[in-house]
């Protein structure tokens, strides 16, 4: 009496078989599964670090025996805000941030309009790689090379000395040019990103009802790239805030944020004021995201 | 004088991409106030003749004028044309009242005045209440009156409309273009609209310029071209045509030159015509469509009313000054 078929009905499915018809007749579990390894790794490392950073920038170290003293002390706050080193360096750091942020942009834009609206595809594709190449290259090197740049025998000097200038050399000047180089393709990317979800018919459209090109640049185009300007924006101003080995390398004497905060790890012992000096830059990220949400920029990232 | 200068003159008007030349040796003058079509099939090399004149593209060669003034060489923004767009290119990021500002407001024209003419083009455009939303939260066919809303407020000597009506469906369609004749009576402004839909065409137009291969094929009236296509190509764009070879004329009406044949102009009779078979009936609604064959030959008839089935034999009657000789 079992024909072909009716073996076929009595046959128990394959465990795969089984786990897949539950999963897809239960869409919250699935769900579930889905997120429980991405959730459990933001929660431990990424938040709970975060909230470790913050209750750590209140505890104390025994200067005798350089031992952590757990507790609520606002010590560390008060040397931050009372000690003018770490004011200066503070407003050196962000200083520092907004100009190669800005410096960044004005580049990025001229760039990524060329790429976006006027090269070929083919000269886009060159570009593109010649942008993303250098962040294959390790962030170590790219520094180095540019020490090489800016030393007194090095390409910089070579070059500006004809016309009568030097060499910025181990300077503020030199970690910010540095800094400009290695953030710029991160900055550039969004910002070709959204250029390139700008329709050309609307510039067409801005001219045609009789807006000169700066006008349609400012009323058109400016408004619709704006999220891409942030996005970039957010990157080189973060990446900068928290940078420590440019400075290092060619920055000379001068510290920013980053330095203060190695130094109390290492050389200082101190790891309760590196905390709070570390929750400075979050707090100024914090304030410039709020800032830049009113804008409503971060809407369509 | 002023009155009999065209509103548009093309002379002469040449562009190529690479080799290929998407408009050829274009000569061509647009009446003012005129309601003014160029159709064609896409690539026809219409929609670069209307970005020529926008501005959007220079030509190879030749020259556009504007009401007698050379503007070949203008950027878009010296030219007195506005043009609406086939996906209507507005502006997301600005309310529709600001949509339709934009033009006043880069002409530094007054606040005062800027409210009111705008008010104006969202009443013409019958969308009054709508000045506040942004054109995301409109459908398809309010976007359509906004685009022209926006075109249409900065007063322009001509309008150009790329297939505006292409992304409606057919009710709105219908309804669009009666609006779109009723505004242009109104403002009495030069308008030339491109279209691949002959019917549309054929519905709108005072005048029709029917492209093929970068070059027109035949300018004239709806009627002109529908009743006396100047080629093979007109009469199968533009409706419905049976296009019979000569061979093929020789043997339906003993003439031996290429014509066509209007399927409506050919009549089932009772006796005395030519004896056909019905091959395929096409119900359409306010008419029929019957696939017949004649000796061999495949023959499109359009008939009112009446009971057909495959496989069954008519008579049909096809008069000779009906034909028209390609």
């Amino acid at each position: 009496m079992v024909n072909a078929v009716g073996k076929a009905e009595v046959e128990r499915p394959s465990l795969a078989h089984r786990i897949s018809t539950t999963l897809y007749s239960k869409p919250k579990l699935r769900l579930r599964l889905l997120l429980s390894a991405p959730v459990t790794w933001l929660g431990l490392v990424y938040i709970a670090a975060l909230l470790a950073l913050l209750v750590t920038a209140f505890f104390t170290v025994d200067s005798f025996t350089g031992e952590i003293k757990p507790g609520f002390s606002l010590q560390n706050f008060t040397d931050l805000f009372t000690n003018s080193l770490y004011s200066t360096v503070t407003l050196r750091t962000i200083g520092i941030a907004l100009g190669v942020t800005i410096v960044d942009v004005l580049i990025a834009l001229p760039i990524a309009f060329y790429m976006a609206k006027i090269a070929s595809p083919r000269t886009r594709g060159i570009l593109l790689i010649s942008i993303l190449m250098p962040l294959w290259a390790s962030y170590l090197v790219k520094a180095y090379a540019w020490r090489s740049v800016l030393s007194n025998v090095g390409i910089a000097a070579w070059l500006l000395r004809p016309i009568g200038l030097d060499t910025p050399g181990y300077s503020l000047l030199g970690a910010g040019i540095t800094l400009g180089y290695l953030w710029l393709p991160y900055v550039i990317l969004p910002i070709y990103a959204s250029l390139e979800k700008v329709p050309s018919n609307l510039l067409e459209a801005s001219s045609d009802l009789g807006a000169k090109t700066f006008t349609t640049l400012r009323k058109v185009v400016f408004p619709l790239i704006l999220p891409g300007i942030v996005a970039g924006s957010i990157f080189s101003f973060s990446l900068t805030l928290g940078d420590y080995i440019t400075i290092n390398i060619v920055g000379g004497a001068s510290q920013m944020l980053g330095n203060l905060v190695y130094g109390n790890v290492g050389v200082a012992n101190n790891l309760p004021m590196a905390a709070a000096i570390a929750l400075v830059p979050v707090v100024i990220m914090f304030g410039y995201l709020t800032a830049v949400r009113k804008t409503g920029a971060l809407d369509n990232l | 004088m002023a009155k009999s200068m065209p509103a548009i003159a093309l002379k002469g008007l040449t562009k190529s991409f690479g080799t290929t030349k998407a408009v050829d040796n274009l000569n061509l003058e647009i009446g003012q106030g005129e309601f003014f079509s160029m159709l064609g099939p896409s690539g026809s090399g219409k929609t670069t003749v209307l970005r020529m004149i926008a501005g959007f593209e220079y030509p190879t060669s030749g020259t556009v004028a504007l009401a007698g003034q050379d503007v070949t060489n203008l950027a878009p923004f010296d030219r007195d044309v506005n043009t609406v767009f086939q996906d209507y290119a507005l502006f997301n990021h600005l309310s529709v009242f600001e949509n339709i500002e934009y033009g006043l407001k880069v002409r530094k024209i007054s606040k005062a005045e800027r409210t009111e003419r705008v008010n104006e083009a969202l009443r013409t455009v019958r969308l009054a209440d709508f000045g506040d939303r942004k054109p995301a939260q409109l459908s398809g066919g309010q976007r359509q009156r906004i685009a022209l809303a926006r075109a249409i407020v900065v007063k322009p000597k001509v309008l150009l409309l790329d297939e505006p009506l292409g992304a409606l469906d057919l009710k709105l369609r219908e309804q669009m273009q009666i609006e779109l004749k009723q505004i242009q009576r109104e403002l009495g402004i030069t308008f030339i609209f491109v279209t691949h839909d002959q019917e549309e065409a054929l519905t709108l137009s005072d005048r029709i310029a029917v492209f093929n291969n970068g070059r027109i094929e035949q300018l004239g009236t709806p009627q002109e071209l529908y009743e006396k296509p100047a080629s093979e190509f007109v009469a199968g764009f533009v409706g419905t045509s049976n296009i019979f070879s000569a061979e093929q004329a020789q043997v339906l009406f003993g003439k031996k030159t290429k014509v066509a044949l209007r399927p409506e102009k050919i009549e089932v009779v009772t006796r005395g015509g030519n004896q056909a078979r019905v091959i395929e009936v096409i119900y359409l609604g306010s008419f029929i469509r019957l696939i017949l064959d004649v000796q061999g030959i495949q023959i499109k008839a359009t008939v009112d009313s009446g009971v057909f089935h495959r496989d069954q034999t008519v008579q049909i009657k096809m008069n000779v000054t009906d034909l028209v000789a390609l």
